[in-house]
């Protein structure tokens, strides 16, 4: 048990060291943010918490969808080579680069309606949205 | 715009495949619904905020007219349409229920049918039905809470449940729309809320569920990532109902009051009672007043007298918990885990007593009303297909064995206790008459070796069989138990190919502490089952030969027999004959073997005729020639 929880620790360790070399390359540079609303980073905080593990958090889109682009909302236990990382209301956001184009200025957010609660994108490169919400175009 | 939940790395789904998926406790009294969001279980609310659904419905004219909270609250007004604890019913047939005193709560609609129905002013409704609307109201809230239609579901059900047991209660989820992935043990599922089931060792865990009306203890066993239920044991009357009259008996005893039969009364002690019940969860001492009608008295309750009127009641557990641990072989400190289950373990002394009988911590951390829901969802998540890294195939055990009755009502066991399901196990019978066109299956259930101690689960006939001599048909029978525990038998004669086979349906069921007795039983009466099983073998064999020798006779006595060695004979028989009634396997032994050593004259002959018949009009050389040949 010990050894086990001893790896992990260190490749924890690793994977921080990972995040902060990749910080400040992409966000700086070229592109706004990523941000969460003060809901959305205590909701992320308790999922995480619970989970145990991962470096943060993924979003992406993938080119699917009744109307184009869907998004992707993922833990992350690995981080890539080319990931863009961003921190806010202290939650690690990563993107890759090519989502990132469609996803740049996008605050997340996290409501209820009636029942349900999930986490909306609040994202400014959108023109066209499906119904549901789930898909869009840019 | 849609709400989303995050997903495990590369498992994000399309828009619109969502892999829903919800844990359902159906309870005696309460019944939640829980589910994985975000990888972190809940259990879901309805609009007011109430997880708890009460396990209550009531009917008018029109139908349904309310379930849970509302359904409770009119129980008292009326009360044969408004079903409660249906449960207790699920699976039982009409001749179960008249010899439980559950029955008694409930009003049935006279008919011969095997299926009880319960008399309500929307006609007649059987268990199934009534359960029906509980997981639709489950069902309804948890897809109003997630967005969408669920992937499937998993529905715990108590550890002793049957066969019959466990189908009513996918009958009644199938009615209600809903997709089973599978039935899983209350107790293996509070397991794996604790994440027990991740543990690298294996290990014994101990199970102590204690509600408002039911106790159940079980021992459970993960070995390599199964779980086995070792034992269990309980009290289907005992539970925080029974700590509330307690505290009402001390009122009425402290205030020189009586209730007489004012049940309005009555109904207003037991609610103060449990909120000075819950109040001593916490504080030391729960002040009561009470005014109602001629009813006036206020006192106070000290946590100790408190804990001296729960005595009894733990003390009722405990034996309970020694009774389980007996029947799973173990000591008590061969107990790893101690999970708590039930609204009645918050009750500090209750954990305090428990931790001490098993000399270990209790594990108390996640809501003992919401454990099951949530173990439950997170198996259903898995089975949804929404973590992928898991490796986790969570496998069930067989309760009881399942086997069929053989000739002299023997059972012969086919599928042993406590083998991990799904399985699929075959065995060869054979004819026992020569010319036995059909057989008569009879499948059971249970520990003993005589049918009449055991389960009858169903019965069914192979036809067809080819005219064969006794013992030359080969019949294969397969027992085949799907991941819910549920059975198919199939019976199949090998040279033609002729197939029957039977589906185990609800007809009627056992109750917990049937199947507890049931097992002992067949630990305590083992060595009289084995002499008796050796007298039944017995007198199958003294009955067979006779049938044999019968036959023989009626065709061919006078021919190979004089008088003297057929009085012989047949004295010979009429000794097998009245030996046979009698309890002495050896003696049947005895006469059997006097009966064959008197007939060896006779049977050679017929064999030297039938071998002479056969040679007859050929040469001595064919012989040779296939013997060269050969």
């Amino acid at each position: 048990m010990v050894k086990l929880h001893q790896q992990r620790l260190s490749l924890q360790l690793e994977v921080e060291a990972a995040l902060s070399a990749a910080l400040p390359i992409g966000a700086k540079e070229t592109y706004m943010a990523i941000t969460l609303t003060d809901a959305a980073a205590d909701r992320v905080k308790t999922f995480m918490d619970n989970r145990g593990k991962g470096i943060g958090l993924r979003l992406a889109v993938r080119t699917t969808g009744c109307s184009g682009m869907a998004y992707v909302l993922e833990f992350a236990d690995e981080l890539d080579q080319s990931d863009v990382v961003f921190e806010d209301n202290d939650v690690k956001v990563i993107v890759d680069p090519k989502s990132l184009v469609y996803l740049d200025g996008t605050e997340l957010d996290f409501g209820k309606e009636g029942l349900n609660e999930g986490f909306k994108f609040n994202n400014p490169n959108v023109k066209d949205e499906c119904g549901c919400g789930e898909s869009f175009k840019v | 715009m849609a709400l989303l939940q995050i997903s495990e790395p590369g498992q994000a789904t399309a828009p619109h495949q969502h892999r829903l998926a919800a844990g359902i406790d159906l309870g005696t009294t309460n019944s939640l619904v829980a589910t994985v969001r975000s990888s972190l279980p809940t259990v879901l609310a309805d609009k007011n905020g109430e997880v708890i659904l009460p396990s209550v419905v009531r009917y008018d004219e029109n139908g349904v007219s309310s379930v849970g909270r509302e359904a409770r609250e009119l129980a008292a007004s009326d009360p044969f349409n408004t079903i409660s604890s249906v449960k207790r019913l699920i699976g039982l047939s009409a001749e179960d229920i008249a010899a439980s005193a559950s029955g008694m709560m409930f009003r049935f609609e006279q008919t011969d049918s095997s299926v009880p129905r319960l008399l309500t002013s929307a006609g007649a409704k059987t268990a199934i039905e009534v359960s029906a609307e509980i997981l639709k109201e489950l069902n309804h809230r948890a897809q109003q809470s997630l967005g969408g239609e669920l992937t499937g579901v998993v529905i715990t059900v108590p550890a002793y449940f049957d066969d019959t047991q466990r189908q009513a209660t996918k009958d009644a989820a199938q009615l209600a729309g809903l997709n089973v992935f599978r039935l899983v043990n209350e107790p293996t599922a509070a397991a794996i809320a604790y994440g027990l089931d991740q543990q690298e060792q294996d290990t014994t865990i101990a199970v102590y569920d204690l509600g408002g009306g039911t106790f159940d203890i079980s021992i459970l066993r993960l070995e390599r990532g199964v779980f086995e239920v070792l034992s269990t044991a309980g009290d289907t009357a005992l539970g925080g109902d029974d700590m509330d009259q307690a505290i009402v008996d001390w009122m009425l005893e402290s205030s020189n009051l009586s209730v007489d039969q004012d049940a309005g009364l009555q109904r207003y002690l037991l609610d103060n009672a449990r909120q000075a019940k819950h109040v001593l969860s916490d504080a030391p001492v729960a002040e009561i007043s009470l005014s109602r009608g001629d009813f006036d008295w206020s006192g106070s309750l000290s946590k100790e007298t408190f804990e001296n009127l729960l005595e009894p009641i733990i003390a009722k557990t405990l034996a309970s918990c020694r009774r389980a641990l007996r029947d799973a072989k173990l000591d008590k400190k061969s107990i790893e885990n101690v999970v708590m289950v039930g609204g009645s373990t918050r009750i500090p002394i209750v954990r305090r007593k428990i931790s001490e009988f098993f000399a270990r911590e209790v594990l108390t951390d996640i809501d003992p009303d919401q454990v099951v829901a949530i173990g439950a969802a997170v198996q259903a998540d898995i089975l949804a297909g929404n973590k992928p890294d898991s490796d986790m195939l969570l496998l069930d055990v067989v309760p009881l064995s399942l086997g069929i009755e053989t000739m002299g009502g023997l059972t012969e066991h086919i599928i042993p206790r406590n083998t991990t399901i799904p399985v699929a196990r075959a065995q060869e019978f054979t004819t026992y008459k020569d010319g036995q066109s059909a057989m008569a299956l009879h499948v059971v259930q249970g520990e003993r070796d005589l049918v009449q101690d055991c389960r009858s689960l169903g019965r069914f006939e192979l036809r067809g069989i080819p005219p064969m001599v006794a013992g030359q048909a080969r019949i294969v029978v397969t027992f085949q138990v799907d991941a819910d525990g549920l059975l198919t038998v199939s019976a199949t004669e090998q040279t033609s190919g002729v197939a029957a086979e039977v589906h185990i349906k609800p007809s009627y069921g056992l109750s917990d502490n049937e199947i507890e007795k049931m097992i002992v039983d067949s630990m305590e009466n083992a060595e009289t089952d084995v002499r008796t099983r050796m007298l039944q073998e017995q007198r199958v064999e003294a009955d067979r030969t006779i049938v044999a020798l019968d036959a023989a006779m009626q065709r061919d006595a006078d021919e190979f027999l004089n008088n003297e060695e057929k009085d012989t004979i047949l004295k010979a028989r009429a000794n097998v004959l009245s030996t046979r009634e009698s309890d002495d396997s050896e003696a049947i032994k005895q006469s059997l073997h006097a009966l064959e050593a008197v007939s060896e004259i006779y049977v050679s002959r017929r064999m030297n005729a039938s071998v002479g018949a056969t040679m007859r009009g050929k040469k001595l050389s064919n012989y040779d020639k296939q013997d060269t040949a050969s």
